[in-house]
């Protein structure tokens, strides 16, 4: 059973339709790419996933399991993580507490348990502590962690994100233009940071990006949206010479 | 040296600001003692505004009217059913942090600026509501409240280091209050340190990645509100006791604002900025309207125009300054030169440590 299935899903806003008719899945261990240009409806996609918006039709399922049913919040119990496209930290946090909000599904100390903290809120805190700052070791930001986020470049938010998303542990990631708006030295050690996220912490991604250089190194699978349609799919070798995907994505680039 | 450096000053401070508060009592009169009582409790009552708005992003126009709340039940309960008045403290922001938690629900479909306008009716309509049931409210005449005793104990102890002086009722109102200022502050920090007070920040600073990770949005907002409204009974309760007295007037719209205004010039988002605020509410409307009326050169007509619109102009005036210089409040400014400060000694360079940091903005 794949892990995350994707059926008929049409999202409208308005007279546009976002998305028109889409299915595919994301296989357990894959990375799987949504590509398409600006505007073919990827974010909506990832929105639809994690119940920011509802569908006009279609279905989700996370291992055989509906989510559209469930409330944004309960979304990351199901192990699904996202980071944004136009990065969505907690702008008033230092960097260590945007990556301990991602662990907010994984602890329960209540307001009541809080208030008065008991032995075993203390012990929850520092270990939540201790895991955040494994996660900002892995992706290499250890050192800034009591930096406050605002004051970072775009670079260093993107990756804080993604620490945010690891921290929640997920199944699956969902990665909205993690090379978008950074620069061009900086693509190289984000796609070795996301190899390293696959293959060292067992994660499955669907990353979405309009640049397609960046998946075809990285992915196995690519799907390829258009103005809300899904026109092609296959892995980077057969999506690089569809000749549907070259007039519409390549020709317009 | 850099063991001294790397020492977190406000450990330090927060000692010697809680050793300054336990011993005014023995430094000023009984009276003055009651008026910084008042302080104390214009800051918890702030600090409840500070946990919805400066914490959570939401708004609150209405914070009087909770007050409101408190101070009438400890008051009904004491005179009516003869309750001791300290049993109705905790009574007191139980129910008005449960009015609140309800109030928080319909908060939740409202944009900030309905909310604003929907708290601000609720402080509004506060002293016609409170007129009504005459039965229990005894209406326009209000209710007195009697001076409390201190308790034996801690009146002979109190002798002991007042030069055998024993404890008026008004000094023990101050430490009351300072009591329990002093517990609710701690909770508040404690709450914004652990897993709870990051959920209320992220959804400040943005619902839908809050909720992405997990943040029941619509629950933590109700929560905040109810805290807030806790904070802010447990403040009008004591502030019936502490002015012996409570009838509709006690809660003009005014307050309201008074309260909001105090948490923005004491600093939002900080553990430090309500008792900053509650000092600044307490005695801005009392020192600016002596303030007009000392001085001689201004004639006796105009400085009487002043004396009864002084509080409002000084409020307004510097509000608008403190928006203009120090967004963050005082403690903000004084937290941001301390930065600028701390840099400058320590040199660049020095980051990067990977060592585990220490709590941010908990003060
Ligand atoms: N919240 C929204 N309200 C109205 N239209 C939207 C909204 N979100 C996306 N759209 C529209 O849906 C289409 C797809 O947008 P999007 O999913 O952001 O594209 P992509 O991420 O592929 O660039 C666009 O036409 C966009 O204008
Ligand atoms: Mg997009």
């Amino acid at each position: 059973m794949a892990l995350l299935d994707v059926r008929d899903l049409s999202v409208r806003f308005g007279g546009v339709i976002a998305l028109d008719g889409v299915s595919f899945s994301v296989e357990a261990g894959q990375v799987v790419a949504v590509i398409g240009p600006n505007g073919a409806g990827k974010t909506t996609l990832f929105n639809v996933v994690t119940r920011v918006y509802r569908p006009a039709g279609g279905s989700v399922h996370l291992d055989g399991q509906s989510v559209l049913g469930i409330s944004p919040h309960q979304v990351i119990k199901r192990g699904l993580a996202r980071t944004f496209q136009n990065v969505a930290l907690f702008r008033s946090m230092t960097v260590l507490e945007n990556v301990l909000v991602g662990n907010h599904s994984r602890t329960h100390t209540t307001f009541l348990g809080a208030a008065v903290p008991t032995p075993g809120a203390s012990r929850m805190e520092s270990e939540a502590r201790k895991r955040a700052m494994e996660v900002l070791e892995f992706v290499g930001l250890a050192g800034r962690a009591a930096e406050p986020v605002a004051s970072l470049p775009f670079g260093t938010q993107k990756k804080v994100e993604l620490a945010r998303a690891l921290a929640s542990k997920p199944r699956l990631l969902l990665l909205d233009e993690p090379a978008g708006g950074i620069s061009h030295e900086e693509v190289g050690g984000v796609a070795a940071l996301l190899r390293r996220i696959h293959s060292e912490l067992d994660v499955t991604v669907l990353l979405v990006e309009h640049n397609m250089g960046f998946v075809m190194g990285l992915s196995d699978h690519v799907v390829v949206l258009d103005f809300g349609r899904k026109i092609a799919e296959g892995t980077p070798d057969q999506i690089q010479r569809n000749p549907a995907v070259i007039e519409a994505y390549l020709g317009a680039a | 040296m850099t063991a001294l450096r790397n020492a977190p000053p406000r450990y330090a401070l927060v000692v010697l600001v809680v050793l300054f508060f336990a011993g005014l009592p023995t430094v000023v009169t009984s009276f003055q003692s009651l008026e910084w009582a008042g302080v104390l409790i214009f800051a918890i009552a702030i600090m409840g505004l500070n946990v919805l708005v400066g914490y959570n992003g939401q708004i609150s126009l209405g914070h009087g009217a909770f007050m409101a709340l408190g101070a009438y039940t400890t008051a009904i309960l004491v005179h009516r059913y003869q309750l001791n008045y300290l049993v109705t403290i905790p009574i007191a922001g139980l129910l008005t942090g449960l009015v609140g938690f309800f109030l928080g629900i319909p908060a939740l479909r409202l944009s900030p600026l309905y909310l604003a306008l929907a708290t601000f009716a609720l402080a509004v309509v506060t002293p016609s509501l409170i007129k009504r049931p005459e039965g229990l409210t005894n209406g326009v005449q209000g209710i007195q409240l009697l001076p409390p005793d201190p308790p034996p104990l801690l009146s002979d102890v109190f002798s002991l280091v007042n030069g055998g002086q024993p404890m008026t009722s008004e000094q023990w109102l101050y430490y009351l209050s300072f009591a329990i200022a002093l517990l609710l502050f701690w909770v508040a920090w404690n709450l914004i340190r652990h897993r709870p007070g990051r959920a209320l920040r992220a959804i400040r600073d943005g619902e839908v990645a809050a909720a992405a990770f997990g943040v029941n949005v619509a629950g933590y907002k109700t929560l905040a509100f109810g805290l807030s409204a806790f904070y802010a009974g447990v403040a009008g309760s004591l502030y019936g006791l502490a002015t012996g007295f409570v009838s509709p007037d006690t809660f003009p719209v005014s307050l309201s604002f008074q309260l909001l205004v105090g948490a923005v010039i004491g600093g939002l988002a900080s553990i430090a900025g309500p008792l900053v605020g509650g000092i600044f509410t307490y005695w801005l409307p009392i020192v600016s309207s002596q303030f007009v009326s000392d001085q001689t050169w201004i004639p006796s007509q105009i400085s009487a125009v002043f004396v009864n619109a002084g509080p409002a102009v000084t409020y307004g005036a510097l509000l608008i300054l403190i928006m203009i210089f120090a967004p963050n409040g005082v403690v903000g400014l004084i937290l941001s030169g301390y930065r600028r400060l701390r840099d400058r000694l320590r040199g660049a360079g020095e980051r990067g440590t990977g060592q585990m940091p220490p709590d941010h903005q908990t003060i």
